[in-house]
């Protein structure tokens, strides 16, 4: 029956999907522009003592950049903000794989961790500080505790929401838990642990950063409390940049690849007979 | 019957779900006895909700009966399926993260087996199941038909002596199950496996058994064997022969008073 076939052809569709490709490359380039040519328009009307333009944040963003000082502050921010999210991810992976394996389990942390999720956490540094002391693991821990729980989350209802022929399956092929863990669950839950992920590496930046602003002597974070102090709104606005210029980048990456898996999902269920 | 013969015995199997906060227990399923031949293709047909696909997970040791046993080629079948065992299920359980290649060769691989004995398995396992074109195809791309077949595919390369078959065809159109049903013929004389196929289609357990088991209404029991004798080389051409008619006939004759029982019991 090989000739009764109804597959996708293969050469129209990525054509669409390459001037699709264009088009959504023109609209970032049309949005950047129109941000640049509102911040502008906000620096001539609030007046630069407040918010300096963006030709004169570029500049300034490339003097700090210039300093001997700054790669070991992007150092100590980046090292602070890699293992935070390491931990924030495998450990989120682990946790929300087993709680949304674990029914019961599942149900009772739900409401714990959206609770958990929901709290302003900055209330918590003093007592992060007590626990991990001054220095580089109280920022790592206090990375950890933003970014952990939508991870968690996101894994335990991707994991929920299996379809629960998959696990059948499994079983009829006689794997074993770790083997349905990394060959069934993590790939079949893959789209959602992708979502988590991306809303966990923000937060765990967000972190890390406030971290840094409260008894820190190095890091980004440190720097832009410094300049805060000292009214030094150029190097506040840079630093501004040079971080949503980076996390924007690494978050449409992951949303980039999330909506991907998404419709590679949708594109399934849909086409069931 | 030669007990050498026997690979499948069942006795007095019994499923009772217990109960659920103010619901009574359930009993499912029994007290069954039954004894399946080496290389027979047996059916099983009964009215919804008789316990069929209960009665294949207990066969396949996805779930324990409340008394009975069960055994496989001599050895008890209790909590976990054994070797030699493959199921295909009722709802399409194709991974879609992976290639057709990649499920076909699925189970192969968490079995550690080299990845050139892995091929020489998978290929023609897939060109049996007309999809060698597709191996690079994801299931997304396929037809509902075609990921069933790659189902099967899946657990073919197994080498199971025994196929557990949950309705696989159940969700396919008319034309395309006495196809697919030939298709599981030919797939049957060659891997010499013994099947074994829950079904609700009196059709195709008429056309593809040798034997069929027809259940009761919930507790289902077996109140009929019907031994179709059909050669083994058969195909879905027997619907025009007039002993399809009058093997459907009987199983009708049997079902119809039960199905109308498990009408009336919701």
């Amino acid at each position: 029956m090989p000739g009764a076939v109804d597959i996708d052809p293969a050469v129209p569709a990525a054509e669409h999907a390459r001037s699709r490709g264009w088009s959504a490359l023109a609209d970032t380039v049309l949005l950047i522009t129109g941000m640049l040519i509102v911040w502008q328009v906000a620096t001539l009307i609030i007046g630069h003592e407040v918010l300096t333009s963006p030709l004169e944040t570029a500049r300034r963003l490339s003097a700090i950049m210039a300093d001997p000082d700054f790669p070991a502050h992007a150092w100590e921010t980046g090292r602070a903000f890699g293992t935070a999210l390491i931990i924030a991810l495998a450990g989120g992976l682990t946790i929300g794989v087993a709680l949304g394996a674990h029914r019961l389990s599942g149900q009772v942390a739900a409401p714990i961790l959206v609770a958990l999720y929901s709290i302003p956490k900055i209330t918590l540094y003093p007592v992060i500080l007590l626990l991990f002391g001054l220095g580089i693991s109280a920022k790592i821990a206090f990375g950890v505790i933003h970014g952990i729980i939508p991870v968690i989350i996101f894994t335990m209802n991707g994991v929920r929401n299996i379809n629960g022929v998959y696990f059948r399956a499994a079983r009829a092929m006689r794997l074993s838990g770790m083997q349905t863990a990394s060959n069934i669950i993590v790939p079949a839950a893959l789209p959602e642990i992708v979502s988590g992920f991306r809303i966990g590496f923000s937060l765990t930046l967000l972190g890390t950063l406030i971290g840094e602003m409260f008894a820190s002597q190095r890091g980004i974070g440190y720097m832009l409390v410094k300049a805060m102090e000292t009214n030094d709104v150029a190097t506040v606005m840079a630093l501004a940049l040079f971080l949503i210029v980076l996390a924007t980048a690494a978050s449409s990456v992951l949303l980039v690849i999330d909506r991907r898996l998404h419709q590679s999902v949708i594109a399934q269920s849909g086409d069931s007979q | 019957m030669n007990t050498s013969s026997v690979q499948l015995c069942l006795r007095g199997v019994t499923r009772v779900f217990p109960a659920v906060e103010q619901q009574k227990p359930l009993h499912a399923l029994g007290p069954l006895d039954l004894d399946l031949r080496r290389g027979e293709f047996f059916s099983v047909v009964g009215p919804s909700g008789c316990g069929k696909s209960t009665l294949l997970d207990l066969v396949a040791g996805l779930a324990r009966p409340t008394a009975g046993t069960i055994t496989f080629e001599g050895r008890p079948v209790a909590g976990e399926v054994p070797d030699g065992i493959g199921v295909v299920f009722q709802e399409d359980a194709s991974f879609p993260w992976l290639s057709v290649y990649d499920n076909a060769a699925f189970a192969l691989r968490r079995a550690g087996m080299a990845e050139k004995d892995i091929r020489e398995r998978v290929d023609p396992t897939l060109a049996a199941v007309g999809l060698q074109s597709f191996a690079g195809a994801y299931p997304a791309q396929l037809s509902g038909g075609m990921r069933q077949r790659l189902c099967i595919a899946r657990t073919l390369v197994t080498r199971p002596r025994l196929l557990l078959l949950d309705e696989p065809f159940g969700a396919l159109d008319q034309q395309t199950r006495l196809l697919m049903g030939d298709e599981l013929l030919d797939l049957w004389r060659l891997t010499d496996a013994t099947v074994f196929l829950i079904t609700h289609s009196l059709d195709e357990a008429a056309l593809l058994s040798d034997r069929i088991g027809v259940m009761s209404a919930r507790p289902g029991v077996f109140i009929d064997l019907v031994d179709t004798a059909w050669p083994r080389e058969r195909d879905s051409r027997i619907v025009s022969d007039p002993a399809f008619g009058r093997v459907t006939g009987r199983l009708w004759e049997m079902l119809r008073g039960q199905s109308l029982k498990a009408l009336a019991g919701g």
